[in-house]
């Protein structure tokens, strides 16, 4: 079934009874060419492009819960590429332009909206980092612009620029960036995938990850066992315990991130604005909800819920940077479960056992990284090789020091990112 | 989440930092190889339950804690002088 604007005319006169299930909800099979684990955003672009970019359909996606569920369904759904080193940099900037098509490609709404991103700077360092920064990405290819505070004032009215301890000093402007509707990126990939024969398995846990001779050959189920060529394992905050089944000690510590959404307002907020002196970052939603979050509550977790001290913090870092918002009610606070490296960046490699592949590792960053992730991930599991913009992200990174990319620039350990 | 300090008592989590997991008690010597430094710097066993992990009391007494806690519900089952721990080789 195609989505157009006519299908919509004709169904709204129908009364909407034409709509179907977007994807099949399909059993277990035996046995497959490729197995993935994890039915969240980049499992299921995974399964996408395998079928699309490298024509392997007969594919499942196994989730222990429903589709979409973890952290996908948990973010604040920004879509940038601002990165400054290479490594980041380059697979950032694809992953935007796939954003940049998904829609058509998908012929589903995911509701991408380019609004722009301005990460403000409020010191004279600041600027100097920022704009170099803005030089990085505009190597890259990508959009950056070096906005004053008269530009500023223009398209951010709101925010207090005067006051004593955090005065704003100017921005970096990305066009490009924006939002996304989380959900609906999690469903597009399904329903291509689904159509295009790969098996969406739902309540389906893996318990166990069989390897015979140093080769992977399947994965036992909570709902039986089920043989497999090659296995993805794409399970974010979970990363640790499903590859633990593999006998594999993974250079991640799960960590516990905020975020928090108001009352529906009227239209104020018209970017996503990042506060450069204190980790906050905003933006409003379709709905008229201000979406917001802050840092990590900086130890391990997967409670999926935060503590009081970090709530106080990002309201206090919302009140410094926008006093207005102090008038909005806070509807709902949920966290998500972090999969964090010490290095802050991603991991997409081989794990060293045969067939078996990890990818995990996106820290806090993972929903814009969602197309390119799929994307360079189907790359290795159909063809052993790296892709070219995700050729850097690899798990012996730790263990050589070559190649770490450390964006904050903080050390390449565990709780400094 | 609230950690009873030995020698505080029970305080506030924003007097403590955290350090991580407790890996730092069995540090490997100085010559065990990549393998064993490797794994010491950068894996995790990143348990969903109960963990052991090194809170410095920086805003309190300044003592390092070893807190034995669970990473699914936030309870903290127990907390002992970093110290003591390494003393008792646990």
């Amino acid at each position: 079934m195609r989505f157009s604007g006519l299908r919509v005319l004709r169904e709204g006169l129908s009364g909407n009874k034409g709509w179907q299930a977007q994807w099949r909800d399909a059993e277990p099979g035996d046995a497959y060419d490729v197995v993935i684990i994890g039915g969240g955003g980049h499992g299921l672009s995974t399964a996408y492009y395998l079928a699309r970019e490298h024509g392997i359909t007969n594919v499942a996606v196994l989730e222990k819960g429903y589709l979409g569920g973890g952290n996908v369904g948990r973010n604040t759904t920004i879509v940038r590429a601002n990165y400054f080193l290479p490594g980041n940099s380059e697979f950032y900037s694809h992953s935007l332009k796939l954003w940049e098509g998904l829609e058509a490609d998908l012929n589903y709404n995911v509701m991408h909206s380019q609004r722009g991103q301005i990460g403000l700077f409020h010191s004279d360092a600041q600027r100097d980092a920022a704009i170099r920064r803005g030089n990085a990405i505009r190597n890259q290819g990508d959009d950056a612009e070096l906005l004053d505070v008269p530009q500023l004032k223009k398209i951010l009215p709101y925010l207090d620029y005067e006051q004593a301890r955090f005065p704003i000093h100017g921005g970096i402007l990305q066009r490009r960036a924006g939002t996304a509707r989380h959900d609906a990126v999690a469903w597009g990939y399904a329903r291509g995938a689904s159509d295009r024969g790969v098996d969406l398995i739902q309540n389906c846990e893996v318990t166990g990850i069989d390897i015979e001779g140093g080769r992977v050959t399947g994965v036992q189920t909570s709902r039986g066992a089920i043989r497999a060529k090659k296995v993805a394992v794409i399970v974010a905050g979970r990363s640790s315990q499903v590859a633990a089944m593999a006998g594999m000690r993974l250079p991640i510590e799960s960590h516990v991130l905020q975020a928090f959404v108001t009352e529906g307002l009227k239209p104020v907020v018209d970017h996503v604005v990042s506060f450069g002196m204190g980790h906050f970052y905003i933006s409003q939603s379709d709905k008229g909800g201000l979406v917001f979050g802050g840092d990590l509550d900086m130890y391990a977790s997967y409670a999926a819920r935060g503590n009081l001290p970090l709530v106080e913090h990002v309201m206090e870092a919302g009140m410094a940077l926008m006093p207005m918002i102090g008038k909005a009610k806070v509807l709902r606070s949920w966290g998500g479960i972090m999969d964090m490296t010490p290095d802050g960046s991603p991991i997409i490699d081989h794990s060293g056992i045969g067939g078996l592949y990890l990818n995990c590792g996106w820290c806090y960053g993972g929903f814009k990284a969602v197309p390119g992730s799929g994307f360079s991930m189907a790359h290795l599991v159909a063809t052993d090789r790296h892709h070219g913009p995700a050729a850097r992200f690899r798990l012996d990174r730790f263990r050589t020091g070559r190649g770490l990319m450390d964006e904050e620039g903080t050390g390449s350990q565990h709780s400094l990112h | 989440m609230r950690i009873t300090c030995p020698l505080c008592g029970e305080r506030d989590r924003r007097e403590f930092y955290y350090q991580g997991a407790a890996v730092a008690l069995t540090r490997p010597e100085p010559e065990a190889g990549e393998a064993a430094w490797d794994d010491y710097i950068h894996n995790r066993e990143n348990p969903c339950g109960v963990t052991r992990d090194l809170w410095h009391h920086e805003m309190g007494c300044g003592a390092w804690l070893v807190v034995m806690r669970n990473t699914a519900t936030h309870e903290v089952l127990e907390v002992e002088l970093a110290t003591d721990a390494k003393r008792t080789g646990a």
